[in-house]
């Protein structure tokens, strides 16, 4: 039994135009000790499903399809329960670390809380646990800063402490969502290498959401594309980005930025722009923006075409986009 | 941390409206401890044969058309203003935040109903209120502290739950939920902290209002009742004699405007240092 697996899961946004749906029927499923990556761009159900995943949807939010933890449905689980799995079972790990601290508590106190919550440890114990994380994530000096509040520290010390909370009871799954985007590409890399390495020795279950081809490309085994609140390709890592396959995950990696390319040469970028919640078509979500779309495309949402091993694409046009022969 | 404390405090002490403010709150203060243990004559003294006597070594501010010293009454009558507007502000504070909290944790019809409920206490100003509650209970000064507190419910209430979603919509209280904290320790824990400074300030400037309100009670006979001292039942006596002593009406009617005066400074001094956003936009 996989430790996550998600079926048909659809997220239903309230909007001042009436529900939206960000996820479509997204199914994966995640093994103990994978390290899953999640790419898309902004507004393609992403952050959503991570969200889903631990209950925290947004107000008026609604949540259909079946997300089994350990075999545990969590769709329509009570609240108590989901508080739970919460920081114990499942750890999260948000975007700004400028703001994901609490800026009036100490640092140590904010990375005890879950051992308190979840392990009734008291507090010298649990204060000595925090300090021992600080260090095991790679903040110097955990000692004298775990009594420094946010403000007193930068970024990536921030970022390390919000990671020290997630891991603080020694989740199984670890979600990180865009755990790294708002440091600089140095401590980008220095983090996402701590965090790999931590979940190889715990065999803690990692899933990596990013909008960057590269991070995912080396710091998971698996991953998933996702597009107007779809999974439009999964696989291996290394086969998928070897042989990108849907027209979308292409143009993708085609938008990257690339050292050398010289002066003057623009950046490629898929035409039109990515859709709103609301009117994303009944078909492939990708059909308006593709240019080898076809009728078929828009008709209906297309089926999990195989690639390769393991590697799937949601796209009738592979033969087109020049994947298979 | 001492260095924090000791910049707020060189911050304090340079703020105009703080330092002013808390003077005269400070002043106010003082009147009311020292009636505790010391007055210049007993406050509810009669002798009518001293009666309107103009300020003397003596009666340093005259005494009233009963002989009573009105500086004893003035001392006495601070006790009776910070008795009534801690109070009713202390009720306004304890059950509006409640109040507050509570919407903006639950949302939906919880929060509906809470702020319904809030706009219904709202809708009766605190003269109005104390007026049924004399009708309903007799005057006295229990009535008027109830009915102040009453008028003060929505107002904590409203700028709880206004605060309270803000805070909210932040992200480490998301970070807190994903740690799996539920609703009622995130709000003790994380909101009610980082609100606190708004409360204060709210409840300093509330704290001006009641003593305003108490004065006004009083003066129409509906607060505090003789021979318990108040500024606004001395203000009420006074009116018959004011063309042949206007000081009894100026005395207590200076010692409230300075008392709402310092709270209000007080208030505005306090939002400045203790929230340095604010204070740059204004």
């Amino acid at each position: 039994m996989a430790l996550l697996e998600v079926e048909n899961l659809e997220v239903r946004l309230k909007t001042v135009r009436g529900m939206a749906a960000a996820v479509r029927g997204a199914s994966f499923a995640l093994e103990r000790g994978e390290r899953l990556g999640l790419v898309g761009e902004s507004g393609s159900g992403k952050s959503m499903t991570a969200l889903a995943l631990l209950g925290l949807l947004p107000e008026g939010a609604e949540l259909a399809g079946s997300i089994r933890f350990e075999g545990q449905e969590l769709v329509g689980l009570a609240e108590s329960e989901l508080c739970r799995l919460r920081g114990d079972r499942i750890g999260m790990v948000f975007q700004e670390p400028m703001t994901a601290l609490n800026p009036l508590h100490t640092v140590g106190r904010q990375v005890a809380e879950p051992l308190r919550l979840h392990r009734g440890l008291s507090n010298p114990a649990a204060h000595e646990a925090a300090v021992a994380l600080l260090d095991r994530v790679g903040l110097p000096d955990a000692e004298r800063r775990a009594h420094a509040y946010p403000h007193q520290l930068s970024g990536g010390q921030r970022q390390r402490v919000v990671i020290a909370m997630a891991l603080a009871c020694a989740p199984d799954l670890l979600i990180a969502d865009e755990p790294t985007t708002a440091l600089d590409v140095t401590l980008q890399r220095q983090i996402l290498d701590r965090l790999a390495e931590l979940s190889e020795e715990s065999g803690m279950a990692l899933l990596l959401i990013s909008h960057d081809l590269g991070v995912i490309a080396e710091n998971t085994r698996r991953m998933l594309v996702m597009y107007g609140g779809s999974i439009v390709e999964s696989g291996p890592t290394a086969a998928v980005l070897q042989r990108l396959a849907h027209p979308y995950s292409q143009g993708l990696l085609g938008a990257r930025p690339r050292l050398g390319a010289g002066r003057g040469n623009r950046l490629a970028t898929i035409p039109g722009s990515a859709p709103e919640l609301a009117e994303i078509p009944s078909g492939c979500p990708f059909a308006e923006r593709c240019r080898l779309a076809i009728d078929a495309c828009r008709a209906a949402p297309p089926p999990p075409e195989p690639v390769g091993p393991g590697h799937v694409a949601r796209c009738i046009r592979l033969d087109a986009a020049g994947v298979r022969p | 941390m001492s260095d924090l404390a000791l910049s707020f405090r060189r911050r304090a002490l340079g703020h105009a409206s703080f330092a002013v403010g808390g003077a005269l709150t400070l002043l106010l203060l003082l009147a009311a401890l020292v009636s505790l243990v010391w007055t210049p004559w007993p406050f509810d003294e009669l002798d009518i044969p001293h009666k309107l006597l103009p300020p003397s070594a003596a009666h340093w501010f005259g005494t009233d058309s009963l002989g009573r010293d009105v500086l004893s009454e003035l001392l006495a009558g601070a006790r009776t203003s910070i008795l009534v507007g801690a109070i009713a502000v202390g009720i306004g504070v304890v059950l509006g935040t409640a109040l507050g909290l509570l919407a903006a944790a639950r949302r939906g019809s919880i929060e509906e109903l809470a702020m319904r409920f809030s706009d219904f206490a709202f809708a009766f100003p605190a003269i109005l209120s104390a007026v049924m509650l004399s009708a309903l209970l007799g005057p006295g000064i229990v009535n008027s502290i109830v009915a102040i507190g009453i008028f003060n419910v929505p107002v904590f209430a409203r700028l709880t739950r206004a605060q309270a979603k803000a805070v909210w919509a932040r992200e480490f209280v998301l970070a807190a939920r994903a740690a799996g904290k539920g609703g009622f320790r995130i709000t003790l824990e994380h909101v009610l902290p980082n609100i606190l400074s708004v409360i204060v300030v709210q409840a300093t400037i509330q704290f001006a209002t009641a003593i305003l309100a108490e004065a006004a009670l009083s003066y129409l006979g509906l607060g505090t009742q003789p021979p318990q001292p108040s500024w606004g039942r001395m203000l009420n006596e006074a009116q018959l004699q004011l063309l042949q002593a206007p000081r009894l009406a100026i005395f207590p009617g200076l010692a409230i405007a300075l008392s709402v005066l310092g709270l209000n400074l007080l208030g505005d001094g306090l939002r400045d240092l203790l929230d340095p956003r604010l204070a740059r936009k204004r």
